[in-house]
């Protein structure tokens, strides 16, 4: 039983890792950057989500549709004013770009926030539950994972339906032949970024309401979202989606065979996946 | 007749290597224009630096009287200039559909009126419509071709530029694709092709230039060339191609 409970809940916490895989699949998908700054962006819009909900007694939800937004508005600028001046064949001048910017990030988010843990408050929605045949299934959790499975649907349905996305697949394909056919990459790039750190404006507030959140935090959540795109697969949100499900048990199944275990878990699948079958679980070869 | 396309001492190359030197072409509304030339002679960097894929200056390069150099190349494209690039650059992993669709949505985007549309391209290469929904990559190189050639009129050019379309191709497959050139033209499309079959490009074109190694040594209407005089412009001596 206990590990059926394991696997129910490794899939409940990866509903969380695919809300940070999703948007650094897509940035990596299309336009090959690692972005380093991933988690660290979550940590930055957690804060300010937390300074939004005590400053104007707002709720979760409406942290949320503060936060969106503003992620979607944030990702466009950072793709506009940085990423694109970087983005090109060499992966190496994005990766040291965000690399920089992760740590501009964390020290701005120190002088403004302080080293303190803090978390949102969630209103009793964190704590409750409900049983189903002797396993006990956390509300926010569930619900982390079916906004983290519309997205990705969303996502997917974007790319292969609306003129944006088809625009999209067409730039990661083949970027230069993409401009041929008339398609500006660059504004397909910020319209990229600005998805990718939207999304983190939904994992920004539920991370905050299942943990505390402090601005060294960033790295473990940029390392999970990395983990979760490399065992999925770098060819479909979906990919992203199972990978970090993946992620998840591994990691829940490890915590039953001791608590210590459970991040290294996850670890080594990772790097059994990278050894075994590089290009992921669910990518094409 | 108006002048599309012209240049006018287009000097371009990658980083220090200069690949053109002082390179002026005309291409005028309506016509056919061959550009030959052995290997490395200039020819696809010349349809790369009017693309707007290399750095050239602003009056090098200009279509409909306005100078154009250097101008980005989905702005060209906005403008009405197309490519079927070398190579033919398809979308991977999208369907034949798809890949047509990127340009059609680009074209409605910067409300880009024209005559092209799918049902029309159907028409023109009618096996596109039976693997619509096939992925590019599984297509044969005839078909991909037929793809990119496409997907370049559905960009609704009024100045078409074709980089080594029979490349590769079997013959049979060159003369189909070829047959779609006179309904292009009679669009009022005018058109560049780039080719390493000399016989091919006279038949195929009004006005034909050669290059050799960066430059443009011969020029002139396509019939009146005769094959010793492209041999001599083609290889710089007194060599005659048959």
């Amino acid at each position: 039983m206990q590990w059926v409970d394991a696997l129910v809940q490794g899939i409940l916490l990866g509903g969380m890792y695919a809300q940070y895989a999703l948007g650094m699949a897509l940035m990596f998908g299309v336009m090959r950057i690692v972005n380093v700054s991933h988690g660290d962006l979550v940590i930055l819009l957690s804060l300010i989500g937390i300074s939004l909900a005590s400053s104007f007694g707002l709720g979760p939800f409406a942290v949320m549709a503060a936060l969106v937004p503003l992620a979607l508005a944030f990702g466009w600028i950072l793709q506009r004013a940085v990423l694109n001046r970087v983005v090109g064949e060499d992966p190496l001048p994005s990766l040291i770009a965000t690399f920089g910017l992760s740590l501009a990030l964390q020290n701005l988010m120190l002088q403004i926030w302080s080293a303190n843990s803090r978390s949102l408050p969630g209103g009793g929605l964190e704590s409750r539950s409900i049983e189903i045949g002797g396993i006990y299934i956390g509300l926010l959790p569930v619900i982390v994972l079916l906004v983290a499975a519309g997205l990705t649907l969303g996502l997917d349905l974007m790319l292969k339906r609306m003129r944006f996305g088809r625009a999209l697949r067409a730039a990661s394909a083949d970027v230069e032949a993409a401009a041929m056919t008339g398609v500006n990459p660059k504004s397909v790039y910020a319209m990229a970024t600005a998805i990718a750190v939207g999304i983190l404006g939904f994992a920004a507030v539920f991370q905050s309401l299942r943990s505390t959140v402090a601005p060294a935090d960033g790295g473990a959540q940029l390392i999970y979202a990395f983990e979760a795109v490399i065992i999925g697969g770098m060819g479909s949100v979906w990919g992203a989606f199972a990978g970090s499900m993946v992620l998840g048990v591994a990691q829940a199944v490890g915590f039953r065979i001791d608590p210590g275990f459970g991040v290294l878990s996850g670890h080594i699948v990772f790097l059994l996946v990278l050894a075994l079958r590089p290009q992921g679980l669910f990518g094409r070869a | 007749m108006t002048e599309v396309l012209s240049t006018h001492g287009l000097v371009a190359g990658y980083g220090d290597f200069q690949a053109l030197y002082d390179v002026d072409v005309e291409v005028h509304e309506g016509e056919a224009v061959a550009l030959i030339g052995a290997n490395g002679a200039g020819k696809s960097t010349f349809l790369r630096a009017v693309m707007g894929l290399l750095p050239v200056a602003p009056d090098m390069v200009h279509f409909d009287g306005a100078p154009v150099g250097g101008t980005p190349t989905d702005r060209m494209v906005q403008k009405g200039v197309a490519i079927v690039p070398e190579g033919r650059r398809l979308f991977t992993g999208m369907s034949v559909s798809d890949n047509l669709r990127v340009a059609i949505d680009q074209s409605s985007r910067f409300e880009r009126k024209g005559c092209w549309t799918l049902s029309r391209l159907y028409q023109l290469f009618p096996i596109l419509e039976e693997k619509a929904r096939t992925p590019v990559e599984s297509l044969s190189g005839g078909q991909q071709q037929m793809v990119s050639i496409g997907r370049a009129l559905l960009c609704q050019p009024r100045l078409l530029l074709c980089d080594e379309i029979s490349l590769g191709l079997a013959p049979r497959v060159v003369r189909e694709i070829y047959a779609a050139l006179p309904e292009v033209r009679a669009q009022g499309t005018s058109v560049v092709l780039v080719e390493q079959d000399v016989g091919l490009a006279k038949s195929a074109s009004d006005r034909l230039y050669c290059m050799l190694e960066g430059r443009v040594t011969l020029s002139g209407r396509s019939e009146e060339i005769t094959r010793e005089q492209i041999g001599e412009a083609y290889f710089g001596g007194g060599h005659a191609v048959g």
